[in-house]
């Protein structure tokens, strides 16, 4: 016993046109201010771009929590690493002098920097919980450059509006967006606790996103492109996570 | 039909006959089609979330309290089940697969479709007075001794009375409100402590409840409630008839007749 007068039928087929093209018209929208991730394919591509969207709404200049020096972590927790690499290995016997950090894509000057020339820049630390994707998590002082620093220093051009970066371990890159990129406390970390970053923590070179989850923090960064388009990186999703199952966007 | 006004009839009134006279009454559902349509997206929400959740927590079965916590430090407990990452000392000679990339996916994209379904039933449940007149507790339920009349009768296995049928006892209420106004408040909010942009723009989130892993350790403790609620319901709903209860969650209408001859 459907109870479905005329009037209701007319309601209803107004509601759902009407909620039909209101969501066609977030999506533009979304899309216009950057609020729709790389990943927002497939069945949890709407969950995916909720999250980023929100956040991006929310916490496009929000800092990261900051805690005083007595509640660092005595024992920081090295997550389990890949074996290491032959190239990696002759660099680390050189004691990273021959570390260079590449910078190209939509810039004005690309360049290369060594770790020394990073160090020479203005380095600032913040003492900021790490937490991994499985649940733990401890606190820590990193020590780097902003980001933001070094993407000045290079001139980057108007329309990017992604920051891919790549580490020398085989297979391991991600990217973030230009909030992300130019947020003060996204460093090129390279000191951890007053001294050098361990390997096990990404020594001599790891970035440091204290508002995103470990995995997006990769390790032995070499090479940094600018861009304004995903499309041409692997497959197109923003991350070699991405296309292992794991979401670009780790902020919660 | 419908017993109109049965909420007011005490549990031992008679049964109203099922002879109808005169002109049909017009029949009002059980459960609105707003209650019954959220109802059933929050299942299929919780389920998602239980699942996904059960295969996060694999990867790091243990929980502290305070704001940091790895295997290095000590836990304030851990579950006695294999890890799904081979750095977590379980005692289990094996490690299982890594689902957390879809798991994560899966638990988020479930939390957005459940909260916006539950805001959706709460703002509704308000403008409706669905709380105030089937949620909120009746004068005669707010007693001890009301509560542990249904709480004994449950213990007993007793069948619910008709009345019970088109209307909820005081026990009932007490725990729908709860569970709506306080667990699913508490394991949302708890959840997005977790989150470290959330907790970025929102920092009092994460240090009201004591720190990251005490919000990670709340969320764990408020999901077992849930489960707990879960159980109860379908076994209460079992015990009131499965199939005519169920029937009434999904078309919005009671079997009267039939449960009443």
């Amino acid at each position: 016993m459907i109870d479905l007068s005329r009037r209701k039928l007319i309601v209803s087929g107004l509601a759902a046109t009407a909620g039909a093209s209101g969501l066609a018209v977030a999506l533009r929208l979304a899309q216009k201010y950057g609020l729709v991730p790389p990943d927002h394919g497939g069945i949890y591509g709407l969950g995916e771009t909720l999250t980023y969207a929100a956040q991006r709404l929310l916490t496009r200049h929000s800092l990261a929590r900051e805690f005083p020096r007595n509640r660092i972590s005595p024992r920081p927790f090295p997550n389990e690493l890949a074996p290491l690499t032959e190239d990696f290995k002759r660099l680390q016997a050189g004691g990273f002098a021959n570390w260079r950090l590449s910078i190209d894509g939509m810039v004005h000057q690309p360049g290369s920097f060594s770790i020394a020339d990073l160090k020479s820049y203005p380095s600032r630390s913040h003492i900021t919980e790490l937490a991994c994707e499985e649940g733990w998590s401890y606190i820590a002082e990193w020590i780097g450059v902003p980001l933001s620093h070094v993407l000045h220093l290079v001139g980057v051009h108007p329309q990017a509006k992604y920051v891919v970066y790549v580490s020398m371990e085989p297979d391991t890159w991600d990217s973030i967006d230009m909030a992300d990129a130019l947020h003060p406390q996204t460093f090129l970390c390279y000191g951890m606790n007053g001294s050098e970053l361990p390997v096990a923590h990404g020594g001599p070179l790891r970035i440091r996103l204290p508002r995103q989850i470990g995995y997006k923090n990769i390790k032995f960064i070499t090479r940094l492109t600018v861009t304004d388009s995903l499309k041409g990186f692997g497959k197109g999703l923003g991350s070699a996570a991405c296309e292992a199952g794991y979401a670009w966007y780790t902020g919660i | 039909m419908a017993i109109m006004g049965s909420a007011q009839l005490g549990e031992e009134a008679p049964v109203p006959s099922c002879v109808v006279t005169g002109p049909l009454p017009k029949l009002v559902p059980r459960h609105s089609a707003l209650v019954r349509v959220t109802h059933w997206i929050t299942t299929v929400c919780f389920f998602a979330l239980l699942l996904s959740g059960i295969e996060i927590v694999i990867s790091h079965p243990r929980f502290y309290w305070g704001e940091t916590g790895t295997v290095l430090t000590t836990p304030l407990f851990q579950l006695p089940i294999p890890s799904s990452r081979r750095l977590v000392p379980t005692g289990y000679g094996y490690v299982l697969p890594d689902q957390n990339g879809w798991s994560r996916a899966l638990h988020f994209e479930a939390a957005w479709i459940a909260v916006l379904t539950g805001l959706l039933y709460v703002i509704s449940g308000l403008l409706t007075r669905h709380f105030r007149k089937d949620l909120v507790p009746r004068k005669a339920d707010v007693s001890w001794r009301a509560l542990w009349t249904y709480f004994a009768k449950r213990l007993r296995f007793e069948r619910p009375s008709p009345a019970e049928a088109s209307s909820y006892n005081g026990l009932q209420r007490f725990t729908y409100l709860f569970v709506i106004f306080v667990l699913f408040p508490l394991v949302i909010w708890s959840g997005l402590a977790m989150s470290l942009g959330f907790a970025s723009a929102f920092p009092w989130s994460v240090t009201l409840l004591g720190g990251r892993q005490s919000a990670r350790t709340i969320h764990f403790f408020v999901t077992l409630a849930l489960v707990l609620f879960l159980f109860v319901h379908v076994l209460m709903v079992c015990l009131a008839g499965f199939w005519s209860r169920t029937g009434v969650m999904i078309t919005g209408r009671t079997r009267t007749r039939k449960e009443h001859t």
